[in-house]
């Protein structure tokens, strides 16, 4: 062995030439990494390192010794040692290449592993809000069932939040819906005062006025109360109230009306029951109880352990107010036609269908809670 | 109101059911048991929820007539049954001045009676209902409240001067009334006086100087009806809501005075005394018959039917069931021509029209005992004609990280007139809740700046919402004749909340770009007014803002948040907002996809890096390039603005303009792209712009 690493030659029979080339061999042999090659894994840097060591075109092995080699020997010798050198080459190559087709690609991409446990880098999407979103949800189940939307102004006048649906004035019913007024009212007759709506119900009869029977609306929208604010009352919510005007609607399909939504509401399995109540704009009136949604009627927090949660107000159109519709539009006759009215909080529903304990968040624009909803 | 299960069962002896059976019962009747609470011995109390329109329920004796009805079991009469009085006095005077206002006024006079404690049935019911006892004579009228529901009155007779006169109240008249107030009557209260003085506010609470007191010996009895809206009137006029006013404003039983006097009468005589002749009863014609003599109503068993719908039971309700229903509520039925007529109870003034009695029916009956049907609908459903593009509004602004909110629809008045679209027509509140809710909101801008400084105060550094609600006007003269409500918009952001770069006037643009974009509108442009001008809004930094028109119409204003209004509101750190008037952006109609051909033919890009004075707008460079009118300029963007800097002098700012080519017809020719190229370094210089090396 030479100084340079150069193995020496003892001469340029064949014989000795293949000699040479088993020393070779054998060197090759014992390179980890060509071994390695052939089963376990080594790092992309520590296989280029040993391809630049034996193949590289100015320091690898293989150059030095041809060169050298090839340089000392006789014209005759020069196509042996040729062959013996592209042998040996492709030899290299070969198990390279072999590496690389197989499992080697994946030995080299493995090297390029990233932290995936690391959060991802997302942008911020834009939540609906939980009050468009169950309004739209309750919305959708009645535009289902035939119903189209009607919506009305906020600011009413006495005479559409009160007296056409059969609060008349001075009544005691009044107040159990505390009223805020528009200031500067005093000097006009009582019935075109203007005040916050109390409720979305004037939208039925502005409605009907527009339109002869058969009506089928449902009717979303802001209301107003002069309500001192707590967990579970605000000033402003939100109801959606339905109306069914045709010949020959009863009670029992106002039943089967809100049996219906509440089990798309709610799921197949919510049973609903109905009781006696009073709305002066309905008669008969009832208030609608759905059987827990959380405990399937056993009894939980949520129902305060009654099995029953008290969802909604209904009645048949109380023939009154048909007299004060039939002004303007007289199809609506009460001898002839009939109709029911229902209403709901969308307030409460989103309240307790995603388990918001203060009503007050749903108008505080906290994104910290209306995230959660995106 | 408590109820007790034993003292209605004393009434309908034969209730066969549970206490707590009973409660279900009544629930589901409309007589709403909230709470049933064991008494042992005792049975049971009821925590009672009646509906306002049925005062007739909301005591003992009228519960007992529902548990009756419901199960068909007999109710006993009220025993009134007196001492015999004793006679040769002379009736005591009553005279009814207001027959309208008093429709009935009944006085007995007791002598001799001994005012001490109550003992028997009346302390031991009210230990359990847990009302507290003051004296016998007092006392025996909360009892026959709590029985009956009647209202009745006991006068210390000694302090009474002269006989009983029901009258308007005089102007400035004064009353000391029960709860020690000195009260200034009005002509439209009615009182019970007698000659000389008002002793009592007629229906609503009793005088100081005529009560009961340990001392008094003689005792007039007062169980009159009182006309409902008189007593509520003077109720809310005085302040005083009283469980007699309470009851007399829902409407009284008009027959039942001399029962209740009678009764009052009765547990007063129990601790000693006599009765001084007869029972005086004076009766309002006209008052009668608006009430226990009105006249009947028409009734038809078809009508149940055609209301009401199919039940569960085949049979459905028969005439025999909705007659029995009726006759055990207190009804009495005969057949008419077209029905039955039905005389309706005195107790029932709820009770009017046919209606009334098909609610009844069906209450009686069972809510729950009628099918779930569904009608059969042969109509269309009509969506609202801003349905898609309030959709197309939200949507857009969900996509580009705006969070929905939903703020209050009142401010105050500063903000009021700070943000009104025009000046002065902001909208006041009559009774607000508080001062910072006195207006209706002229814009959702305020409420706006409220939700991100409360994030701002919570730590949330970066928000983005919007809010979609309506923003109202008007004009105080004539009392707002009308109120104005216009669908508006409102966007807020700050901090990083739309990117990983603190938010700029490019955010809020791209926004605005892009949800006006989402309508088929022929022109929008973007512009702003020297602050001088007084054309910006003044919650705008006027250099930081913009305005944008629609077909001409202004439909927005956006910028950061005027530097004083963040000063005043204390928000840390730079806030934008923006306000779109929707009632002009509705007026156009949503924008159609409508797909351009794509050219088959390869594109060819050049950028021109090129210094600007500071004066030229990239709207003028654009118009410039525009002009040019070269079909095969597909595009062209501002791909990086810099300022200041060694590279760019004073003055000046440097642009890179990407200008794309591409033709619909042909490979386009490198003699064409560097002709086109030239012409549009020509339109920069033109504009002052130098080409950088
Ligand atoms: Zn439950």
């Amino acid at each position: 062995m030479q100084d340079d690493g150069i193995p020496a030659l003892k001469g340029w029979s064949e014989a000795e030439l293949d000699a040479a080339f088993a020393a070779l061999r054998s060197e090759l042999e014992k390179d980890d990494v060509f071994v390695a090659l052939r089963g376990s894994p080594k790092s992309s840097e520590e296989i280029e390192e040993f391809r630049l060591r034996w193949l590289g075109r100015k320091q690898g092995r293989l150059k030095a010794i041809s060169d050298a080699w090839l340089k000392a020997a006789p014209a005759d010798a020069k196509k042996p040692l040729g062959q013996r050198f592209n042998t040996l080459k492709a030899l290299i190559e070969a198990r390279l290449e072999s590496a690389a087709g197989s499992g080697m690609a994946a030995i080299a991409l493995d090297a390029e592993a990233i932290d995936i446990t690391l959060p991802g880098r997302r942008r911020k999407l834009g939540a609906e809000h939980p009050l468009i979103r169950t309004q739209h949800e309750i919305v959708g189940i009645f535009q289902r069932m035939g119903y189209s939307v009607g919506v009305g102004p906020e600011v009413e006048t006495d005479y559409y939040n009160f007296e056409s649906l059969n609060f008349p004035p001075g009544h005691p019913a009044r107040d159990t819906q505390d009223t805020l007024v528009v200031a500067g009212q005093e000097r006009k007759p009582l019935r075109e005062r203007l005040l916050m709506r109390t409720h979305t119900s004037p939208v039925q009869i502005r409605t009907m006025e527009r339109q002869a029977p058969p009506v089928r609306i449902v009717i979303p929208g802001k209301v107003h109360r002069n309500d001192a604010a707590d967990a579970t009352h605000s000033p402003i919510f939100h109801q959606v109230e339905g109306l069914c005007v045709d010949v020959g609607i009863t009670f029992a399909d106002l039943k089967g009306t809100l049996d219906h939504a509440m089990k798309e509401l709610f799921g197949s399995s919510v049973r609903t029951r109905f009781f006696p109540s009073f709305f002066p704009f309905t008669e008969p009136s009832a208030d609608v109880q759905i059987s827990c949604p959380f405990c399937g009627g056993a009894g939980c927090r949520k129902c305060k352990q009654s099995g029953w949660i008290e969802l909604l107000g209904c009645g048949m159109v109380d023939p009154a107010v048909f007299g004060f519709v039939q002004q303007k539009q007289p199809g609506y006759d009460p001898e002839k036609i009939s109709g029911f009215a229902f209403g709901m909080g969308v307030d409460r529903i989103a309240m307790m269908k995603y388990g918001i304990g203060e009503i007050g968040l749903l108008y505080s624009g906290d994104l910290r809670f209306l995230e959660q909803f995106a | 109101m408590r109820i007790l299960s034993n003292w209605i069962r004393e009434y309908v002896p034969g209730i066969a059911v549970s206490d707590r059976e009973l409660a279900d019962d009544l629930t589901l009747r409309g007589i709403a048991v909230e709470g049933v609470f064991d008494l042992g011995a005792h049975g049971s109390l009821f925590e009672m929820d009646i509906t306002t329109n049925r005062v007739d329920a909301m005591n003992h004796y009228g519960i007992a007539r529902e548990a009756a009805t419901i199960y068909g079991l007999p109710l006993k009469a009220v025993d009134a049954s007196l001492p015999p009085a004793r006679t040769g006095a002379r009736p005591y005077p009553v005279r009814i001045e207001e027959p309208k206002l008093c429709g009935r006024f009944t006085a007995r006079v007791l002598r001799d009676v001994r005012i001490a404690p109550s003992t028997g049935i009346v302390a031991e019911r009210f230990r359990l209902l847990e009302q507290k006892p003051i004296a016998n004579a007092v006392d025996a009228t909360n009892y026959v409240t709590l029985a009956m529901g009647h209202p009745t009155h006991a006068f210390d007779l000694d302090k009474v001067e002269g006989g009983i006169v029901v009258r308007r109240a005089r102007k400035g008249e004064k009353l000391k009334t029960l709860d020690g107030v000195e009260r200034t009557l009005d002509p439209d209260d009615l009182v019970v006086a007698d000659e000389k003085k008002a002793l009592a506010l007629a229906g609503v609470i009793g005088g100081w100087d005529t009560m009961i007191t340990p001392e008094t010996k003689n005792v007039l009895v007062e169980a009159a009806w009182f006309d409902p809206g008189t007593v509520r009137r003077a109720s809310k006029r005085h302040l005083v809501h009283t469980d007699a006013s309470h009851r007399f404003e829902r409407g009284a039983d008009f027959n039942a005075p001399p029962v209740a006097n009678a009764l009052v009468s009765r547990i007063i005589l129990e601790s000693g005394g006599w009765i001084e002749g007869d029972l005086v009863d004076v009766v309002a014609p006209e008052a009668e018959a608006r009430t226990a003599k009105r006249a009947s109503i028409g009734f038809r068993v078809s009508e149940v039917q055609r209301i009401l719908g199919p039940t569960d039971d085949e049979q459905g309700i028969t005439a025999a069931a909705a007659e029995s229903i009726l006759t055990g509520l207190g009804c009495d039925l005969s057949s008419a021509s077209d029905g039955q007529a039905v005389t309706l109870p005195s107790w029932r003034l709820d009770l009017e029209r046919e209606i009334d009695l098909i609610e009844e029916i069906a209450r009686v009956y069972g809510y729950n005992r009628f099918r779930n049907t569904l009608p059969p609908f042969a109509g269309s459903v009509v969506e609202l004609p801003w349905a898609e593009k309030e959709a197309a509004v939200r949507g857009t602004l969900l996509a580009l990280g705006f969070t929905e909110a939903i703020s209050s629809s009142f401010c105050g008045a500063e903000d009021a007139a700070l943000f009104a679209r025009e000046p002065g027509s902001a909208v006041a509140i009559g009774n607000p809740l508080s001062e910072e809710a006195g207006m209706l909101r002229p814009s959702l801008v305020p409420g706006m700046l409220e939700m991100l400084a409360l994030n701002l105060s919570r730590d949330v550094d970066d928000a983005a919402l919007f809010e979609l609600g309506t923003a109202f006007s008007g004009s105080p003269e004539n009392g707002y004749a009308r109120v104005e409500e216009r669908p508006a918009l409102a966007v807020g952001a700050t901090g990083q909340a739309l990117g990983s770069g603190d938010v700029d006037f490019s955010d809020m643009k791209g926004a605005m770009e892009a949800l006006l974009g989402r309508f088929a509108a022929r022109s929008v442009y973007f512009d702003r007014f020297p602050a001088a001008s007084g054309l910006m809004p003044a919650w705008l930094h006027p250099g930081r803002s913009a305005r944008a028109a629609v077909d001409g119409a202004t439909v927005a204003w956006f910028g950061q948040l005027h530097p004083a209004e963040a000063e005043r509101r204390k928000l840390k750190q730079t806030v934008w907002v923006g306000e779109v008037w929707l009632d002009r952006l509705y007026k156009q109609d949503p924008r159609q996809p409508a797909v351009r051909e794509l050219s088959r033919f390869q594109a060819v890009r050049r950028d021109f890096s090129v210094l600007l004075p500071e004066r030229v707008t990239y709207a003028a460079l654009s118009s410039a390039v525009d002009a040019l009118a070269i079909p095969e300029i597909q595009g062209y963007a501002a791909k990086e603005v810099l300022r200041g800097g060694r590279q760019i002098p004073e003055g000046q700012y440097s642009l890179l303009l990407g200008v794309v080519f591409q033709s619909h017809e042909r490979t386009l020719r490198e003699e064409e792209v560097q002709q086109w190229s030239r012409e549009v370094v020509g339109a920069l210089e033109g504009m002052g712009g130098k080409l950088r090396g």
